[in-house]
């Protein structure tokens, strides 16, 4: 349904930008995409403001995903039953089959909408893969055409507070440059996860600014422990795409074969790179595999065609590039099946929830994950969508400006230079194989110690207005994010799925359940029974 | 990351400094967009496809600008080599329904 914009016209683009809305999504990569679509169409006035261009902004647009994508019936249920038994425990079969009927009715809309699938030779319609930077930039369309208000380049920096709820955000306009304030009955936060700092693919905005916020205004995280995911790229690139991979062969520096024994890749070339370079190619693609390879993953195969390298006969170096909670698992914890964080007004959906529902301790990279994109977001949508209809109150006199570190100085002269260090320490503790893939206590222990000084210091001079500020926020945000992370990891004293504890390798029954961290000076831990995962036995339905 | 702006393929329509999301850019009126921000640079290769030019060069060297010349990029026939394998047009989204990528998937 067609809705009057809420962009005012206004010949002024100086003066501070201010809207209300009934829901407002922050990011606009898929959840958030699916937030915004869903709330509209359920008749709300829906203002999406996005870091970058929604479009091509998140982890989604510069990539090309497979979904975790099965029609009702029989099928179903075995596959949520055999993926539930990889998760270690922590998974939700229940939500599992919830989200696969959800994600697969939106696919078959996004097809009826006119996003341009794939057939295949029996002339079926194939909706279980989207290629990104189509996928998005229809997204952006569907949202436009549903009356969304889409401020690009619009990042915020802090969530409004009124009485005990969250109604609205505050940001800065980076391209007009002003300040931008929009209250609203309900906010969805799909801000993405953290990657940390890494060069990768799409993890330029990914720096953990809904964590932050979600926190600020009193809710939890879950799974944050869950960091430890890696992807194969050449060494030196952004592209941490891992299908070509399958078909590679990976040697030494003294061109001997890895040992590939233990099953699992990246654990092989972990160890690799602790020892020296490691190389690889895609020496087991034939011809055909070859074609479908270069047709279907066009930019995984740039650094080659640029630097002048034929990959399947030839050796290239690789490396290992962190994937942070973006294909790892941790971020908000949410309460109920509407995305609902807790917190009075404030819904999660996508990366920046956590995805142990689906994922457990192990990473729902791409199909699971995007998936959960769509089917949490569109549940985010539509709860925020009814709370906003029940909830409207006036605000004005009571607005309460949630943002801490990064915006609000303890010391009289606050400065924003310093958030180029922390970025660099955040990078150092968190991104390295030495001490986030394969971990122990102590050196768990030592990263947080760092970073836990780093963050007084924060809290005391790191802080910056307008643009300045922009940084200041993700360098606290990526600061919190690893903090949350590197707690949950020194209290899970075990080994499960993605937390490879070299000194504690087996997985101990007394951590089978989540963990939850909270809190910003002071970081509490604690073991989430109240959430522990259902019995894995799905009802076939 | 982004490394050439071609001032010689260039229409000033400022396109990529609103779809870059790093907002690596600065534009301005009828100005060849300016690499700003370089070190923002995600190295995604979205601006490439979104400029209905093929003016736009980013390296795959995601950690530091290589200083590769313009020269060498239009020798090679490197500009617009990504919109093209992936079917866009001058910057319009196409050949999403030719992706064999699906084929694959059954190995995995």
């Amino acid at each position: 349904m067609p809705q009057t914009s809420l962009r005012r016209k206004s010949a002024d683009r100086t003066a501070p930008l201010n809207l209300e809305a009934d829901v407002l999504v922050l990011g606009g990569g898929p959840a958030g995409a699916w937030a915004a679509v869903t709330a509209a169409e359920n008749g709300r006035r829906v203002v999406l403001a996005d870091k970058g261009y929604f479009g091509t902004s998140g982890a989604t647009a510069p990539s090309n995903t497979g979904t975790w994508c099965v029609p009702p019936g029989e099928a179903r249920a075995a596959q949520v039953e055999r993926r539930a038994a990889r998760a270690f425990g922590l998974a939700d079969p229940h939500v599992m089959l919830r989200m696969l009927d959800t994600a697969h009715e939106a696919l078959r809309t996004l097809g009826n909408d006119g996003y341009p699938f794939p057939r295949q030779s029996d002339g079926e319609l194939y909706i279980a893969n989207l290629r990104g930077p189509d996928y998005m930039r229809h997204m952006r369309r569907l949202a436009l055409k549903r009356g969304v208000t889409v401020l690009d380049h619009h990042p915020a920096l802090e969530l409004l507070g009124a009485d005990d709820a969250i109604v609205g955000a505050a940001g800065w306009d980076r391209q007009q440059h002003r300040p931008w304030q929009v209250t609203a009955g309900a906010v969805v936060l799909a801000t993405g996860g953290c990657a940390f700092g890494e060069r990768m693919l799409g993890a330029t905005g990914l720096t953990g600014d809904g964590y932050l916020m979600a926190a600020e205004a009193g809710a939890s995280l879950s799974g944050m422990e869950f960091c430890g995911q890696y992807g194969v790229a050449p060494a030196g690139t952004s592209l941490n795409k891992g299908l070509p991979y399958r078909w590679a062969s990976f040697f030494d520096v003294d061109g001997e074969p890895l040992d590939m024994s233990a099953g699992d890749r990246h654990v092989a070339v972990a160890k690799g790179l602790l020892r020296g370079p490691v190389f690889a190619s895609l020496d087991k693609a034939g011809p055909e595999i070859q074609d479908w390879l270069r047709r279907g993953q066009p930019n995984c195969f740039l650094p080659f065609d640029r630097i002048g390298l034929n990959p399947f006969t030839q050796r290239f170096e690789i490396t290992l590039r962190g994937e942070g909670t973006v294909r790892g698992v941790g971020g908000i914890r949410l309460v109920d099946e509407g995305g609902w964080t807790g917190i009075p007004g404030l819904y999660a959906a996508g990366d920046a929830a956590s995805r142990e529902d689906i994922a457990g301790a192990v990473s729902g990279g791409g199909g699971p994950n995007a998936s959960w994109a769509i089917a949490s977001g569109r549940w985010a949508g539509a709860a925020a969508a009814r709370t906003a209809l029940s909830s409207r109150r006036d605000v004005a006199g009571k607005l309460r400006r949630l943002g801490g570190i990064g915006l609000v100085a303890h010391s009289a002269r606050p400065e924003a230079e310093a958030s180029i260090d922390v970025v660099a320490a955040v990078r150092e503790e968190m991104l390295s194989i030495d001490r986030n893939f394969f971990r122990t206590g102590p050196k768990l222990r030592c990263s947080l110690s760092r970073l836990d000084g780093l963050w007084r210091d924060a809290r005391a001079y790191l802080a910056g207005e307008g643009a300045a500020a922009i940084r200041t926020r993700e360098a606290g945000a990526l600061l919190a994010s690893s903090r949350w992370a590197l707690a949950g990891a020194v209290f899970r004293n075990e080994s499960r799925g993605l937390h490879r504890r070299s000194d504690a390798p087996e997985s101990d029954p007394n951590f089978a359940h989540r963990v939850r961290t909270f809190g910003l000076d002071e970081i509490g831990v604690a073991l989430d029974r109240a959430i522990h995962a259902a019995p894995l036995q799905v009802a076939r339905s | 990351m982004i490394e050439v702006v071609s001032a010689a393929r260039c229409i000033a329509c400022d396109i990529c400094v609103k779809a870059c999301p790093a907002n690596v850019f600065d534009g301005g009126p009828g100005k060849v967009p300016v690499i700003a921000r370089q070190q923002d640079c995600q190295t995604c290769f979205l601006c490439e496809i979104y400029c209905p030019a093929d003016a736009l060069f980013v390296h795959p060297n995601a950690e530091a600008p290589t200083g590769i010349a313009e020269a060498e990029i239009t020798a090679r026939g490197l500009f617009g080599s990504y919109a093209r394998a992936l079917g866009w047009k001058r910057g319009k989204a196409a050949g999403a329904e030719n992706d064999p990528t699906f084929e694959l998937r059954a190995f995995l």
